[in-house]
Parts: C-alpha cells; structure tokens; sequence
C-alpha cells in the first residue's frame, strides 16, 4: 500500500515489553510519551514516513494535469484534490514526529532515495483520463488501506487516518466521475478511459504488496496492532469493490484470468508482475527520477523562504536592546 | 542544514459554543504564519470558527510513567461522586 514493504523490529519479551503488549490486546492506544519497544517505533517511523512520502509525491502525476484539465471546474476539483494529498502528507509527518525523527530527516531520507514512497506513484499520467483512474482505482485502493488503520494502536497515526479517511472519498468520486463522463462520451474518450484502466489495473492491484506468503513483516506488525489486514484480504475486497463499477462503466479488467467463484463469494484474478513491482521499488520504475528529482528541486528552490522567514522570525522576537 | 520551523500546535473550536480541541501540528516560522498554516491544514471543510495555535516547546505535559500517583487522589475518594451517598426514596430528587 502506501507503505508496502516495511521492515518491522523484532519483539522481545522483557516485562516491559509483555505489559505493552498486554496493552495493545486490550485495545488501549499508545501515546508518543508512553514506553514502547524500539522495534514497535522504529517500524511505526518507517510505515508513517512512507505514507507520508506517497502522498506528498503523488501530488506530482495528477499536478501534472492541473492546468490542462478540460475544464475549469475540473481545474479547480483537481486543485482542491491535490490540496488534500499535500494535507494528508502534513498530517501524517506530524504523526511520525511524536516518535522522535525531524521532519528535515525525513525529506532527506527521501532525498537520499533511503525512504521508499508507494510504486505506483512512479507510474506517467499521459493523459486526462489517467487523472480518472487514479482517483478511481489509487484513491480507491488507498480507502480500503486506510480505512483499517484507523484503528491503529499509535494514537497520533491512528488520529491522522480518522482525518484522511474523512476525505479520501470524494477523491475516489471525483475520478469516477471522469471516468464516467468520458465513457458516456464520443469513442475516443471512452477507448481512452480504456487505455487508462488499462495501465492503472495492474500498478493498483500492486500498491497493496507482495502476496502474505512472500511479505516477511506482516506479522509482528499484526501483533504490534500497526496492521490489521494481510495484503491479499486487502487486494481481494479491492477486486470484489472494483469489478462491477468497471461493468459499469462498460469497461474491460484487462485480466484473462478475471472470473466470478460463487464458492467464495468473490473474484479470482491473475497475479500481478511481481517482478516489476521490485523494480520499481528498487528505482527502476518510468518516472522514479523524475519524481525524486521534483521533490529535491521544491526542497532547493525552497530553501531561501525556510531560511528567510526564520531569520524574520528569530530578529522580531530578540529582545530589543536598551536605549 | 540550516533551522527547522519550530512545532506548533493546533486547537480548533467546531462550533460556537464548544471548547477548542487538539487536532494537530504543523511547522511554521512565527504565530503568523502558523495560524494561516493551521486554516489551510486543518480547516478545508468548515471544520471550525476559531482557531488557537501554541508553540508545542511552550507545552507542559504530565508524565505518563506518573500518572499512577498523578491521578490517585481523585480515585481514592470516592465520596466525591453524588452515588456514594445513599438518599432515601422519599426524600425526592436530588
Ligand atoms: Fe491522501
Ligand atoms: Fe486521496
């Protein structure tokens, strides 16, 4: 998901650590001055950072069409979407904050290319109905991701999400909404809108991670309470959601393997390339320089304002010398 | 590196007549800055209609390896709750 592949420490099994443990099976959450493992904050630093990091570099495929959007309506429900991502990106590096790493780190851990940020963000936005699919299937995927974590046993992250979740669903309504309009268009926008589900599917059905028998960190951050679902419960109840609003839309799942199992209730579907979802992880995707190279810019150009209104700050608060 | 922007933190009133309410942080430079950072944050759906924003470093928290002593004179006395006394039925409300 918007953290995908997370390292989570290992527990011990101090008293300490058994009465924090007690605490999160009682659904008691944990506060940033409460005692925790530092296998449980480093995990959580990680997870909150990456999240942090998605959407704040996923503003940059839907930026991209803000001043092409057809109209200026969409313009300005695009801007106010984008806003949103740069919101969530705020809410959350406070979140990881409270566990003890600066928000300067963090960016440059980014930076450094040290902190991942979700696959999917390194895929190009060609054209205006990619803008659709993303709203549609990304911010779709991110709702059924975000949802559970609302629950989460660190009470700062846990609150962020109750923030986001609140506004991530007229992100998805918004892209259906595109999505809608081209397809009850001419032929071209509706192959269009076919062209981009076409190569939103796959990056979508990757953003919640590896298959549970291949992810490695899954289950201390069950225990931990930081993840309440596998990857693969996820992915499903995302097909099953999925699915019928493409049939919908009179679109195609471009997935020869798609079919109806009545005996459990759900769809099966064919395996995402995993292998180039770990190149894309690993920096190889179409757009993972550009997209660092963006951020580094905004962080550069940006550099003189932090400096300039600090130094503003710092002289109007100095104690002005006697006369 | 040069200095981060000091932590502030932000309390919203929802509506008139509550009291405000911790609903984040963010960074900014001075008050300014950091109550038209808090509007633009955390109040892009009429989230509320007053704002008060304070240095996090200005903050004094209770500890919460204390809170056991901390908190243990308002449970040790329990005669302060109105059900600790037993009032006849005849006697009416009170
Ligand atoms: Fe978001
Ligand atoms: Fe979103």
């Amino acid at each position: 998901m918007y953290a995908q592949l997370v390292e989570s420490g290992k527990a011990e099994t101090s008293e300490q650590d058994v009465a924090f443990q007690k605490r999160i099976d009682d659904g008691i959450r944990i506060e940033p001055k409460d005692w925790m493992p530092e296998g449980y904050r480093k995990t959580l630093i990680r997870q909150i950072g990456q999240h942090a990091h998605s959407e704040i570099v996923g503003q940059l495929p839907e930026g991209n069409w803000i001043t092409r959007a057809p109209t200026l309506q969409r313009k300005a429900i695009l801007l106010a979407k984008v806003q949103d991502e740069a919101g969530h990106g705020l809410y959350l590096y406070c979140a990881a904050e409270t566990l003890g790493i600066s928000r300067d780190e963090m960016t440059e851990q980014l930076l450094a290319g040290k902190a991942k940020y979700s696959s999917i963000f390194n895929y190009p936005t060609l054209t205006w109905a990619d803008i659709g699919a993303i709203g549609w299937l990304v911010d779709g995927a991110a709702i059924m991701n975000q949802v559970p974590l609302q629950r989460c046993s660190y009470g700062p992250y846990s609150r962020a999400m109750i923030r986001i979740c609140k506004e991530e669903s007229f992100h998805q309504r918004q892209g259906f909404d595109i999505m809608r309009a081209l397809v009850e268009g001419t032929e071209d926008q509706k192959a269009m809108a076919q062209d981009a589900l076409n190569r939103w599917w796959w990056p979508s059905l990757m953003m919640f991670g590896p298959s549970d028998k291949d992810s490695v960190h899954s289950e201390q951050s069950m225990r931990w309470g930081i993840k309440q679902n596998t990857n693969d419960e996820l992915r499903q109840k995302f097909v099953d959601q999925t699915v019928p609003q493409a049939e919908w839309l009179g679109l195609t799942v471009p997935d020869s393997e798609l079919s109806w199992n009545e005996e459990k209730g759900g769809y099966d579907f064919g395996e995402p390339d995993w292998n180039e979802f770990m190149e894309v992880i690993k920096g190889n995707g179409p757009c993972n320089r550009e997209r660092l190279e963006a951020r580094q810019k905004a962080w550069d150009d940006g550099a003189w304002f932090r400096e300039g209104l600090m130094a503003h700050a710092e002289k109007q608060s100095a104690p002005i010398a006697a006369e | 590196m040069s200095k981060e922007w000091p932590l502030w933190e932000v309390f919203i009133r929802g509506q008139h007549g509550l009291s405000h309410r911790h609903v984040g942080s963010l960074h900014a430079p001075d008050a300014e800055m950091a109550m038209k950072n808090a509007r633009d944050v955390y109040t892009r759906r009429n989230e509320g209609v007053s704002i008060w924003v304070v240095e996090s470093a200005k903050i004094t928290a209770s500890n919460p390896d204390e809170a056991g002593a901390m908190f243990e004179p308002s449970e040790s006395k329990v005669y302060r709750h109105p059900t600790f006394f037993d009032i006849p039925k005849e006697v009416g409300a009170m």
